[in-house]
């Protein structure tokens, strides 16, 4: 019962607004003594998890902040490598908390323009002419809504898939997105879309939609 | 026009006026500052084409309306939807050219030159072609590049507003997947 993103993509397949709707991020926090019996790896963005699951701290989880001190990516924000302050035995009494990665701007812009290129796949793979694009994508853990406006701008809205209401949420996107971006003077189509007004909107847009879903 | 009550009236009213002032007081500008009556037309179309191409989404939020099957189902949307949507008023469709390629729109009464009386020495000026514009943008919008041009203005003499809308080609090029 829960609007997990929702994402607009332009004509050409860019990705011009994202927002992530979550209300809680699981993150455990665990006290530890020498030796760490997690094994980690540190890799481009972040250090993860990849043996040694316990307590809810699961294989995939990355380093988000220790003793207090947010991680950016392998080092701490004071500058030390996160993977020599765990190694070193002196450090320890130590705090870590452990949460599941989350998509980088960059990969967001990837993942849009991947969707797009796949939608105009899904219009050639159909058998009949004049067929739509990729409406609804399901899996087990979230569902995918897409509406393609007859201008070519997309609206994907990724929800849990017992969320009922989503048709409605796209098109009060479409309504929210010719009001609040196109009329604003200040706003070149095509471009992101960064106001504080068309964020407040959306929200707004989101939490009716979860309110009226069962 | 609708039933309303007085209030509701009188202000929707006032709206309307406040909308054909700012207009006016628009055209007088851009007539002060290019003086000639060719650059002005010229600015009014691109001021236009930059409303419609926005205005489109809008239409389209709001009327639910999908893809039109030929240029006689775009004639008559823009005619009884877009335009009682924006202005409230209901322009005639006719003069269909042989190759029913080209269409007019009669307008009976222009709510932009509502209050206007066009000078001797501009009688070049096509006062509204700030929809010729926006139907221009508009529809080049949903892939279709039209000229318009008015053949008739009541501001000139004529006896009602006339807008020429003529088809020239569908743009193939940027068309979004799934709609041919």
């Amino acid at each position: 019962m829960t609007v997990f993103s929702v994402y607009v993509v332009n004509k050409a397949g860019g990705l011009v607004f994202q927002y992530d709707h979550q209300k809680t991020s699981i993150e455990l926090e665990k006290t530890f003594s020498y030796p760490l019996d997690l094994k980690l790896e540190p890799q481009t963005d972040y250090v993860t998890v990849v043996f040694g699951q316990q307590d809810g701290i699961k294989v995939g989880h990355v380093i988000l902040s220790v003793n207090g001190k947010p991680a950016n990516g392998r080092k701490l924000q004071d500058g030390s490598d996160v993977m020599e302050f765990i190694e070193n035995e002196k450090n320890y009494p130590l705090n870590i908390r452990f949460g599941r990665p989350k998509l980088s701007s960059n990969q967001k812009i990837m993942m849009a323009s991947m969707f797009h290129s796949l939608y105009a796949i899904s219009v050639q793979l159909s058998p009949e002419s004049g067929s739509s694009g990729i409406q609804k994508l399901e899996t087990d853990t979230f569902t995918l809504h897409c509406h393609q406006t007859v201008t070519g701008v997309k609206f994907i809205v990724i929800s849990d898939p017992k969320q009922v209401g989503v048709d409605s949420l796209l098109a009060r996107l479409y309504t929210i997105y010719s009001d609040y971006a196109l009329k604003n003077p200040f706003y070149s189509l095509e471009m992101p879309i960064r106001t504080e007004l068309f964020d407040s909107q959306v929200v707004a847009a989101i939490e009716q939609t979860e309110k009226v879903g069962s | 026009m609708s039933k309303t009550t007085g209030r509701a009236f009188e202000n929707k009213k006032l709206v309307g006026e406040l909308f054909t002032l700012t207009y006016g007081a628009l055209v007088s500008q851009l007539i002060k500052d290019y003086e000639k009556d060719d650059e002005v037309n010229k600015q009014l179309d691109k001021m236009g084409y930059n409303i419609g191409v926005r205005l489109v989404e809008d239409f389209m939020a709001r009327s639910n309306l999908g893809k039109c099957q030929d240029l006689r189902e775009t004639a008559d949307v823009i005619a009884k939807v877009a335009f009682k949507m924006y202005l409230n008023i209901t322009p005639v469709v006719t003069n269909w050219s042989l190759a029913n390629d080209e269409f007019s729109l009669i307008l009976e009464n222009n709510p932009l030159a509502e209050f206007v009386e066009l000078p001797e020495r501009h009688s070049d000026l096509s006062y509204a072609n700030v929809l010729c514009g926006a139907i221009r943008g508009a529809l080049e919008m949903l892939q279709l590049e039209v000229e318009t041009w008015f053949l008739k203005d009541a501001l000139k003499g004529d006896t009602a507003t006339e807008l020429r809308v003529k088809f020239i080609k569908k743009l193939t090029d940027a068309l979004p997947a799934g709609e041919d």
